[in-house]
């Protein structure tokens, strides 16, 4: 049972693989850059997760993957016209497979009759040989196949010119015969001659001979053993490759011998009865609206992933066409991976404690030693760029989801936007990947629901009718930038503020730069669709976004071009696991400061300090004013003096802050920890890491601090009390 | 509260019907917690203190990379906060797969007692710390106060979040 459930989750795995070849692939084809291979592509994706949803026994997705093969197998032999209708219905279809593989992992129900009326208009393609309109075989979805499936005898009808499409597109028919002479452990080796049948008979109708003589008597009978000997007699226009193919994992537990006749003229009607003849009682339990397409495809269906998984080998036809430059590739738990990131982590350490301690060593007398542990560093450090680089992805899987999400949203909004992908190759850790899929649906959504005009609006404004959302994804340093750019309105700015203000988020007669302006759609609370749509509008969206950001050490904002278009810009850390910090004391204790946060550092002597009428106290950097926090009052350590280190630091929601530090020890990269593994969240603290020394240093988390001291202030004489309602307002929006 | 009760039916369906602590003193007092839930022992070091904490918990330490909160038993029983000394030992604890110290005054011996011989904690009793108490334990050395962990940490873990 166990097993099983590992093969499902190799499946799942695997299908989702396969969806994303399938959306590239079908995104060329929409490109119009599609040549056949394109096409190829698509339709050995849809016949592995067919062949593997049979194994399982996902009936539903089965057929309708049948239908939607069967439709590309037609475009790849030029036997259907290509067309915008058909594009446009083989993407709805690939979102279709998507939900009912969801689905079946997720064990939904309602399943059997999701996407009928897409499936309705496969069919509709598949009889007219060319596809319809969006929505026009809706209404006589239910009728044929009903029809089809009610009487006895119809299914048989149905299914016999379904197995003559599929078999007279290719090369001319001859007669083959296998002689199948299994060893007595074949079955003991997980192959069911049964399924060996029935991937045969998708090729074709099979007549079987048994040799049943070996069969023992009773007391004898071994049933884990095969006593039988077969001899399988077809017509088909199969290649021998494809037929050996299907005795692959067989042949090492059979003798098998094949028969391949010369081929003969067409006519060759004798086999195909027999083709359809075990049809109607299989189909026979499938629901009627999906009973139509079902006897042909239950003939085919195939025990591949199950094969798959036990040799890392998917789908024969689909990896020998892959296989010819693909790179060897291994599939590893990630709690493998996160292991050795962990060991490597602490080797990293325990070298950085190393050279601590050799710094007391004489150069003199240890040069080999000192020489040695140098070595060491480099090499730790090159070990932990390797493991880093096992865990990058390239963000390609999340960018393809989001095509189905702009595909969506054109059909709600009534809106024709095209998603471009830009750099989609460029690789993130496995854990940043994750997390890029949230913040980057909310945008696109803003983007199409806010920033791209209605068609007609467009073509008024000189603009060309289809709008264009730009997805882009480009390293900077050791972070990854990712770019929306949309070429809509823009940001009004007037109705933006106007807007705010109403809300009470600024005072009336405030002044903000338009930069300023723009970012206030960041704010919680802040929405300026007038009519709430499912789409956006509720005003939780963008400041949840800006803060899951941030939560991963990123940064948002949006630049904005009236009339021209919107640019949000996101900025992440390319992982998770390491950060370069600067190591701080307050007190006694060690702090880190991610480096990326720091703008400045400098003595609070050069500058000039005042105290605010509140009490607060704000340092004069060249002309700015800069609110000063003291770090030792923040974290409950004994209070810095004033006339000691300032660190200028950006946040995201109270801008530059100052923060008070007894001394600055270095700079280092450190690998971060979470302190929720064994104990919960901190206030003020993002995570902790262990230093040279063994001990343990907590991250700051500069944002929470520049919050959270607003109300700890008392000791200056007295908060701060309009930034401290945004920080409950921000709560309550959490909550 | 399940949890911790559900652990105690397990050990009663210990087939030998035994049970073995290791006992501890905090403030001269015996207590004990299930072997079983123990990881290791080691001397007290300097812990890396969190800020805004309620006084019991003593910070963190590095437990061969894994970053492991410490409780101060003493302060946690209210009886004040742990001045630690050479024999201040922390008992590194397992409870649903979450690392904890306890820092106690020193680790006394390994206790095997029957099932039986745990007695009820007298209700309305005035012992420190008695909402964690599973039992008392009679030995040649006195009483023992078996504590339950999960509790322990729960009640920790909800009260320190304010």
């Amino acid at each position: 049972m166990d097993e099983l459930e590992e093969f499902r989750t190799i499946f799942f795995q695997e299908c989702n693989e396969l969806l994303g070849s399938l959306e590239e692939a079908l995104s060329e084809v929409e490109n119009g850059t599609a040549e056949s291979d394109h096409i190829h592509a698509a339709f050995r994706a849809i016949h592995s997760i067919k062949g593997g949803a049979g194994a399982f026994g996902f009936d539903g997705m089965v057929s309708f993957c049948h239908t939607f093969e069967s439709v590309l197998d037609k475009l790849r032999n030029n036997q259907i016209p290509m067309s915008g209708n058909l594009i446009r219905l083989m993407l709805r279809s690939k979102d279709i497979v998507a939900d009912l593989v969801e689905g079946a992992q997720t064990g939904a129900s309602g399943l059997e009759n999701m996407g009928s009326d897409i499936l309705a208009e496969l069919q509709a393609t598949l009889d007219t040989g060319e596809a319809p309109e969006p929505g026009s075989v809706g209404a006589k979805a239910p009728a044929a196949p009903k029809a089809a499936a009610a009487p006895a005898p119809a299914p048989v009808q149905e299914a016999a010119p379904a197995e003559e499409e599929l078999l007279d597109e290719g090369p001319v028919e001859r007669e083959v015969v296998i002689h199948f002479h299994p060893e007595a452990d074949l079955i003991r080796a997980a192959i069911d001659p049964l399924k060996l049948f029935r991937d045969l008979q998708a090729f074709g109708g099979v007549s079987a001979e048994v040799t049943k003589e070996a069969i023992p008597n009773f007391e004898d009978f071994q049933p884990s053993q095969c006593y039988c000997e077969w001899k399988l007699s077809m017509w088909t226009s199969a290649s021998q490759e494809d037929i050996e193919d299907i005795f692959f994992f067989a042949k090492e537990y059979a003798s098998i011998k094949y028969e391949f006749a010369e081929p003969e003229p067409v006519e060759a009607p004798a086999p195909k009865p027999a083709a359809a003849a075990p049809a109607p009682a299989v189909a026979a339990p499938a629901p009627a609206a999906v009973a139509a397409p079902a006897p042909a495809e239950k003939i085919e269906t195939t025990n591949n992933a199950i094969a798959a998984a036990k040799a890392e080998k998917p789908d024969p036809e689909a990896n020998a066409a892959k296989g010819q430059k693909a790179p060897i590739t291994l599939r590893v738990d990630l709690v493998r991976i996160d292991r050795l990131v962990n060991m490597v982590g602490e080797t990293v350490i325990t070298q950085s404690v190393l050279a601590q301690q050799a710094t007391a060593l004489s150069p003199e007398h240890h040069s080999a030693l000192l020489h040695a542990i140098e070595a060491l560093s480099r090499q730790t450090r090159e070990l932990q760029e390797s493991v880093m680089s096992i865990r990058a992805q390239p963000v390609k899987n999340v960018f393809q989801r989001m095509n189905r999400l702009v595909r969506e949203l054109n059909l709600s909004l009534g809106k024709d936007v095209k998603l471009v992908l830009h750099g989609e190759h460029t690789e993130v850790d496995t854990t940043v990947i994750e997390e890029l899929s949230d913040p980057l649906v909310h945008m696109i959504r803003n983007s199409m629901d806010h920033g791209i005009e209605m068609p007609d609006e467009r073509t008024a404004a000189g603009k060309p009718s289809e709008g264009t959302i730009k997805l882009s994804a480009d390293h900077r340093s050791s972070r990854i930038v990712i770019t929306i750019t949309d070429d809509g309105r823009g940001i009004n700015r007037e109705r933006v503020l106007q807007k705010a203000i109403e809300k009470g988020l600024f005072p009336a007669d405030v002044k903000l730069t338009p930069e300023e302006i723009e970012n206030i759609i960041f704010m919680p609370g802040f929405s300026t669709a007038d009519a709430i749509s499912s789409v956006s509008g509720r005003g939780v969206g963008m400041d949840v976004v800006r803060r899951n950001i941030q939560a991963l050490g990123g940064r948002v904002f949006i630049t904005s071009n009236p009339g021209k278009g919107t640019v949000f810009t996101m900025t992440l850390p390319l992982t998770l696991a390491v950060l370069d910090g600067m190591v701080i004391k307050v007190g006694t204790e060690n702090f880190i400061i991610p480096i990326t946060s720091i703008i400045e550092a400098s003595r609070t002597e050069s500058h000039e300090i005042s105290v605010m009428p509140n009490g607060t106290r704000v340092i004069n950097v060249r002309g700015n004013y800069i609110r000063m926090i003291n770090l030792g009052n923040a974290l409950g350590e004994e209070l810095v003096g004033e006339k000691t280190q300032v660190l200028i630091v950006e946040t995201e929601a109270h801008g530059q802050v100052g923060l008070l530090v007894d001394d600055l020890i270095g700079q280092q990269q450190i690998v971060i920890k979470s302190l929720e593994t064994n104990y919960r969240r901190v206030d003020g603290i993002s995570g902790a890491t262990i230093l040279g020394d063994g001990k343990v240093a907590l991250i700051l988390d500069v944002d929470a601090l520049a919050v959270t001291n607003l109300g700890s202030n008392s000791y200056h004489g007295g908060g701060f009390p309009e930034d401290g309602d945004a920080g409950e307002i921000e709560n309550s929006e959490a909550a | 509260m399940a949890t911790a009760n559900a652990t105690r039916d397990d050990q009663k369906q210990n087939p030998r019907n035994q049970r073995q602590f290791v006992t501890f003193t905090v403030e001269k007092r015996a207590y004990a917690v299930d072997i079983m839930s123990v990881r290791e022992i080691k001397a007290w070091t300097e812990t890396t203190r969190l800020p805004n904490q309620p006084v019991h918990m003593r910070g963190v330490l590095n437990l061969r990379g894994s970053i492991v909160p410490v409780q101060d038993l003493r302060a946690r029983f209210g009886m004040g906060v742990t001045e630690p000394d050479e024999s201040s030992v922390v008992v590194i604890v397992v409870i649903e797969d979450r690392l904890l110290g306890i820092l106690v005054d020193s680790v006394s011996d390994i206790l095997t007692v029957e099932s039986e011989e745990i007695k009820a904690v007298p209700t309305g009793s005035v012992t420190a710390g008695e909402d964690f108490l599973e039992g008392l334990v009679n030995t040649q050395d006195g009483m023992v106060a078996v504590i339950t962990l999960g509790l322990l940490f729960h009640q920790a873990d909800t009260e320190t979040n304010f």
